[in-house]
């Protein structure tokens, strides 16, 4: 055991250290300073030029706003038709069958705004064709619209007063070709040469050593593992996700994934602190983030290496943890960490079945995608968190008594009112939803569906409520992991979870981008004594608080009808 | 937004090319350089494929050892974990059920014995491995139906525990598979 507790440890040191130089090589590309990857820029300007693109146009908030908006637009239409006629197109060996239409729907939403949740299987759901094209391809572009996003709002930080974000296209490509895929040819090799699949054959079928026939499922995986997690989308080659055997081998791919998917929203932090000169800000949020992330591993860790009581009352021996829905090549420890790392961070690849995990292991899950900022996503992640410090900014100025101001601006009535909306919205949603299919699942359980209620759930009672509220909860926070015993291909969840997920992406990225926007145009007040310093530790004290009262007040009922309730009754 | 939707049309494309065309092919053929050339690591018996290296097996013979329960019955067509929480009582009965089998079939063995992972399912429904004492439980049983000394089957054992990566980090764990076609070898 002690291994495995060494195995995390290192883990979560060695993703800090590579994070650093990689914060600062990403600050360094986007203000525009020599890096080694220099030798893209022909490549770069021949896009420009073939896209029609300018680089150096400004853009205020509402332009960059809506160059965003309109390319994911053609992605949706893009991917939407490519799944609903995948069997007519090339690269599918395996003969699998075309999307539903409500199916399609919920998967091509999912992979836009970097959730990935897959209400489909890898082996069967998809083609090779559209694995790459639609899959890979969102997992790249979805990706860097979360860190252009953020850049835009840094732009905004940077200068004392400006209309300008920068320009999106350029942000957006440079994100791809500077960052993203080198990272991702890195890991992709990596994973290559330690067991991951990369070549175009179809299922292979053998008869195994005691005489069975069975069927192994395959396919060019390794490029799409590292996106996956390079890109924090956390969607699945394999229907087991990175509990896979091929999609996750050995130990060391277990390590190196746990890296990729942290690198890039550690990284981006302490990016955020060298490009807008304010690096004790950076150091702070870092603080508080690891604070909260370890707040929500280690009681995982210690229910999970503890195992399940209720098997340990069936008389067995738990010495190697709570083993259900887990991996031995993994254990316990290392699953543990995963299941919270992959929660916070918005990833949603599991390495374990996070259905089985222990009740309060599944609470701590569910509230890292509640608050979905420690760390959190590629670039949402860190606007998530700016939400949290403008009502935290707001609630101090009312306790001394000041106009509340940020990095020399006015926070005013409107930016308070966006901030609020934007923190409502995903109580309203993850409770309102829940409530609503609860409701079916109670009352009308055999109402004349395909899948009729009576059938969604895996597990009676407390449990199969936890269902239910870890689905929306991982769809409004576009993170993708599920309790997966959850029946979630039919009209109902596909097409309510496909809602969702568009107001959990757009609206939290409309609302920071635009509170950056207003704010930037305001006139700039320089600091004075009485001026409230967000880069203190106090502040971060009192951002960290307002997290947990706007979470605890938020979902506290959800949580002790579904995790605590069946914690209790596990005794 | 008509210039916007034009920039988006052919940026899309650029990207097409770039990220899920060129990229995959080049992984691709990276990926034929290593073991297994990309299409999956095999291991063989007598120059016959029996199996992938990575992919866990069924096993329900008396005379090898047993993996863990699969919610796939090992069929790497596809792979899922049960998804059973915690306290649902199908799922206990399931797994008590499954202590009492493995009981009848190791009489030697008291409930205290059996590792838990012998009796959960995996995640991926593929698991290659199990725990050290998964597979050292059923070395009585084995030896009595393949008539060699349980010695035989320790030290047989302790060849196929895997250590840790570097001897520092994660669990040790035995392959299943690589434990029996060794066992299959073995000289009566």
């Amino acid at each position: 055991m002690n291994t495995e507790i060494l195995g995390v440890i290192v883990t979560f040191l060695i993703t800090v250290l590579l994070a650093y130089p990689l914060g600062v090589y990403i600050a360094r590309v986007f203000s525009g300073e020599k890096t080694f990857s220099d030798f893209l820029l022909p490549v770069e300007r021949f896009l420009y030029r073939v896209c029609g693109i300018n680089p150096q146009e400004p853009m205020n908030w509402k332009q960059f706003l809506k160059a965003m908006l309109t390319i994911n637009l053609v992605w949706f239409v893009y991917g939407f038709f490519l799944l609903l006629f995948q069997d007519r197109l090339p690269l599918n060996p395996d003969g699998n069958p075309a999307q539903t239409p409500d199916l399609a729907f919920n998967t091509i939403i999912s992979f836009l705004v970097n959730c990935d949740l897959q209400h489909y299987s890898g082996e069967s759901g998809v083609t090779y064709f559209t694995q790459l094209f639609v899959i890979t391809f969102l997992q790249f572009v979805s990706a860097a619209t979360g860190i252009a996003m953020l850049i835009g709002v840094l732009n905004s930080l940077r200068a004392k007063t400006t209309d300008n974000l920068g320009n999106f296209w350029e942000i957006f490509l440079k994100t791809n070709t500077r960052i993203l895929l080198p990272l991702c040819i890195v890991g992709a090799v990596l994973l290559a040469f330690n067991g991951a699949p990369t070549s175009f054959d179809g299922k292979d079928t053998i008869t195994t050593l005691q005489g069975d026939t069975v069927q192994v499922s395959r396919g060019p995986a390794a490029g799409m593992i590292a996106i996956k997690h390079i890109g924090t989308n956390g969607g699945g080659w394999f229907g087991a996700n990175s509990a896979h055997p091929l999609e996750n081998p050995t130990y060391f791919t277990n390590m190196l994934e746990l890296l990729m998917q942290m690198i890039i929203p550690i990284a981006v932090i302490f990016a955020l602190g060298l490009y807008i000169r304010q690096k004790k800000f950076a150091y702070v949020i870092f603080g508080v983030m690891t604070v909260g992330m370890l707040l929500l591993v280690i009681p995982t860790m210690v229910y999970e290496i503890n195992g399940s009581p209720a098997i340990a009352n069936l008389g067995v021996s738990q010495t190697t943890g709570a083993m259900e829905g887990k991996e031995v090549r993994f254990g316990p420890a290392s699953s543990a960490y995963w299941s919270i790392v992959t929660t916070i961070i918005s990833t949603g690849s599991v390495n374990s079945m996070h259905d089985s995990s222990m009740p309060l292991s599944g609470m701590m899950q569910m509230l890292g995608m509640m608050v979905n900022a420690f760390y959190g996503g590629c670039g949402v992640g860190i606007l998530n968190y700016y939400i949290y410090i403008i009502i935290a900014v707001f609630i101090s100025g009312l306790m001394v008594g000041r106009t509340p101001e940020f990095m020399g601006h006015k926070v005013e009535a409107r930016e308070v009112k966006i901030a609020m909306m934007v923190t409502l919205l995903s109580a309203f949603l993850v409770k309102g939803m829940t409530g609503i299919a609860a409701y079916f699942v109670a009352n009308q359980p055999d109402i004349a569906w395909t899948v009729k209620p009576s059938a969604w759930l895996n597990n009676p009672s407390f449990h199969g409520f936890s269902e239910m509220l870890y689905e929306y909860t991982s769809a409004n926070a576009n993170n993708g992991s599920g309790f997966e015993g959850l029946g979630d291909n039919n009209i109902f969840w596909n097409v309510t979870t496909g809602f969702v997920l568009i107001l959990g992406r757009f609206l939290p990225i409309i609302g920071p981008v635009a509170i950056a926007g207003l704010l930037a145009r305001k006139k700039y007040i320089p600091e004075a004594a009485g001026t409230l310093r967000t880069d203190s530790f106090t502040f971060g004290m009192m951002t960290f608080a307002v997290i947990v009262i706007v979470t605890a007040l938020s979902f506290f009922p959800p949580l002790a009808l579904g995790p605590l309730a069946e914690y209790f009754s596990l005794k | 937004m008509k210039k916007n939707l034009l920039i988006s049309l052919k940026l899309t494309v650029a990207l097409i090319i770039v990220l899920a065309v060129l990229y995959p092919l080049f992984i691709a053929a990276v990926g034929r350089l290593t073991p297994g050339g990309g299409r999956g690591e095999t291991l063989s018996t007598n120059g016959k494929v029996v199996g992938y290296a990575r992919i866990g097996q069924k096993f329900t013979d008396d005379k090898y050892f047993w993996g863990r329960p699969s919610a796939v019955d090992y069929n790497a067509a596809g792979s899922a974990g049960s998804n059973k929480g915690p306290s649902n009582p199908d799922y206990l009965a399931v797994v008590a059920a499954r202590i009492d089998t493995f009981l009848v079939h190791n009489p030697t063995v008291t409930k205290e014995q059996i590792p838990a992972d012998l009796v959960t399912a995996s995640g991926s429904g593929l698991d290659p491995h199990i725990s050290p004492q998964a597979a050292r439980v059923q070395i009585a049983r084995i030896a009595h139906v393949r008539g060699v000394t349980p010695q035989v089957l320790e030290s047989l054992v302790d060849t196929y525990t895997e250590s840790p990566m570097l001897g520092l980090f994660g669990p040790a764990r035995v392959h299943v598979l690589r434990l029996n076609i060794a066992l299959d070898q073995l000289k009566p």
